[in-house]
């Protein structure tokens, strides 16, 4: 069809009338509170007639324009509404005193200030930052041996790296219950009581768990990054009689850096946000006593708290305060990421 | 000599090797022989093959497929739906969004939008979860679209949280598409959205089973966007969060948790078998560049 055929024209002039129509009803339908069923329908008819009708609009100087703004419309609005927005009024509300639905007033920082005061949440952080610690170190170890094991000539490698990255394909709610089964029924007979009991052991509980899920997906990228070392280097260090110790620790490691700082924070940053297997494994029970009084989460990490403050206890304001200032720790780690890659990049 | 030892060396290896291979599969052997045995058998010896019938997975089998709780072919049915749309839709539109930036990688508007894509991606769900109900619900009523507990709504929702990244890695992509390609199609006579459909997109192939197989893996296992957005007792549940509301109903009736567990592995299991090599590249290849 010609840019400037007649009926292109008419076609257009009709789904941009009719578009903006339907768009003024329904507004007018929301706004006046009437609530016919089909408001809806006739938005969405209605936004869509517009976005054709801009698209047929008869002109050839603005059509590139216009396209581009037909090409991004659809994911920014869908980014808009459900993060710039949420992530707004989120903040907003973290000073409210918001129920989930509405709020009354605002309280300053009292939301931020009384979550310092709950012994619970304290002991949240701490055993987050111990998870995320311990985590970090053993599940780049483990993974990065796991490397050297299948790039040093093992017969049947691809089965291998399948079968340690299995764990990974599937979603920490069905392995937290298998390895609840695990802990509860199977290593019993070696432990006497469950693992998941006492609360020092079920943190170790949950190491093992997420080590196991997580360490096959580190080791696909140390694999990478060891295959990527030049063989020419790796000839010539040989040559001047570097034994293969030597040529692991002086040549290979140094030389894939920049593997271990993405390791370090992927694992960093998803160990932080750990939920799926938290909530399946021990639903964050195990007692503790700590600042002088007696808890019941032992093993409840920040993200799992957040979401039982809000959702459990209906306690919105006070959950929004908290996953602010979860936001604010992941961002300066993010913040620091950024800082160590740069600097790196420079060196090289 | 030194060929000797080099064998025996692969020997201990490959040893080695099978011993891990072994405890990292042992979690699946058990799932899979104990969905094929009583409660009372699970309980006596859960390591054990006694005990384990063909007929008493049927049994199990027919007892989870038909829990109201878990209810698995509406659930897999949600799933499937869910992702495939939403994994269509995040390609389509992340190539669309991909394209018009690094085509106007020179003006400010598309190095801001550019720029606070990539700021969102350190945005945790957590701190959007509680507003992001509230303004679903709001929205919805407000238009009249139902935006919560519908399958619509969370496809919209895994677009807006998927753009990020999604955009990120296609734009870095597109960059390294020649754009003498586009100039001579657009003295052929093609317009630009023809231009973008009939050569850019193709090209973009390779990358977009990259992002397909990232936004895949993060869609079908994530757990609290449907559990907050679907909730657990709504008409339609994902896979994980009928996992949940149905263990949530069966504190210790193992038999039947992990025949649940099965049913809800094996789709995974399946797609895994069929692209191995794509899905264990995607996913290097989106921790490197991510």
């Amino acid at each position: 069809m010609n840019a400037n055929s007649a009926s292109r024209k008419l076609l257009s002039l009709i789904c941009l009338i009719g578009g903006a129509v339907m768009l003024v009803v329904s507004l007018v339908m929301d706004f006046s509170g009437s609530g016919t069923s089909y408001r809806g329908a006739l938005l969405v008819i209605g936004l869509v007639a517009l976005l054709v009708g801009l698209y047929l609009f008869p002109t050839l100087k603005y059509h590139r324009r216009i396209i581009y703004i037909i090409f991004l419309v659809p994911l920014l609005f869908t980014f808009v509404v459900t993060v710039i927005i949420p992530l707004c009024l989120g903040i907003f509300y973290s000073f409210t005193d918001w129920t989930g639905i509405q709020y009354t007033q605002f309280v300053g920082f009292g939301n931020y200030i009384s979550m310092f005061q709950d012994p619970q949440f304290i002991w949240s952080i701490l055993m987050t930052f111990v998870f995320v610690v311990v985590n970090m170190i053993l599940v780049n170890l483990i993974a990065f041996l796991l490397a050297l094991l299948c790039t040093n000539g093992i017969k049947g490698d691809g089965f291998f790296r399948a079968a340690y990255f299995l764990p990974n394909l599937i979603g920490g709610i069905v392995l937290g219950y298998i390895w609840q089964f695990v802990f509860n029924n199977v290593l019993i007979n070696l432990t006497k009581t469950s693992l998941l009991v006492q609360t020092k052991s079920a943190m170790l509980a949950i190491v093992v768990v997420y080590i196991w899920q997580y360490a096959g997906y580190i080791m696909l990228i140390y694999i990478t990054g060891l295959t990527q070392v030049p063989k020419d280097v790796l000839e010539a260090a040989q040559i001047d009689g570097a034994n293969a110790t030597q040529t692991l620790f002086q040549v290979k490691i140094p030389m894939i850096a920049s593997t271990f700082t993405i390791c370090t924070f992927l694992t960093l940053t998803s160990a932080f946000k750990q939920f799926d297997v938290n909530l399946a494994l021990t639903g964050g029970t195990g007692s503790a006593m700590f600042m002088g009084k007696y808890l019941t989460s032992g093993t409840q990490m920040l993200a799992l708290n957040i979401y039982n403050t809000a959702v459990s206890k209906n306690n919105y304001a006070l959950g929004q305060a908290k996953a602010v200032l979860f936001f604010i720790i992941l961002a300066c780690v993010s913040l620091i990421q950024v800082r160590v890659s740069n600097s790196r990049e420079v060196e090289l | 000599m030194v060929g000797q030892e080099r064998r025996t060396r692969s020997y201990i290896l490959t040893i080695v090797g099978i011993v891990i291979a072994a405890y990292i599969l042992f979690p699946f052997y058990l799932v899979v022989m104990n969905s094929f045995k009583v409660q009372a058998d699970i309980v006596a010896s859960p390591i054990a093959v006694k005990g384990a019938s063909f007929g008493q997975f049927i049994t199990n089998l027919k007892a989870v497929i038909n829990n109201s709780n878990f209810n698995f072919w509406r659930a897999l049915f949600s799933s499937v739906v869910i992702t495939v749309i939403s994994l269509a839709l995040l390609a389509l539109f992340g190539s669309m969004a991909g394209w018009v930036i690094s085509r106007n990688n020179k003006t400010k508007w598309a190095t801001a939008i550019y720029m606070v894509f990539i700021a969102s991606m350190i945005i945790p769900f957590q701190v959007v979860m509680l507003p992001l109900v509230s303004t679903f619900r709001d929205a919805g009523n407000f238009v009249g679209v139902p935006m919560l507990s519908t399958i619509p709504g969370i496809i919209f929702a895994y677009c807006g949280f998927g753009g990020a990244m999604t955009v990120f890695i296609l734009t870095g992509f597109i960059k390294g598409v020649p754009y003498d390609l586009e100039e001579a199609a657009a003295i052929d006579g093609c317009t630009p959205e023809g231009t973008f459909f009939r050569i850019i997109l193709p090209l973009l192939a390779p990358v977009i089973t990259t992002v397909t197989i990232l936004n895949g893996m993060w869609i079908w296992n994530d757990y609290l966007l449907p559990s907050m957005l679907l909730g657990l007792n709504g008409k339609y549940k994902t896979l994980p969060v009928a996992v949940q509301a149905f263990v949530g109903s069966y504190v210790k009736q193992w038999d039947l948790i992990l025949t649940a567990a099965l049913l809800a592995i094996i789709p995974m299991i399946i797609v895994f078998l069929i692209g191995q090599k794509q899905i264990m590249n995607g996913m290097i290849e989106g921790a490197v560049k991510g």
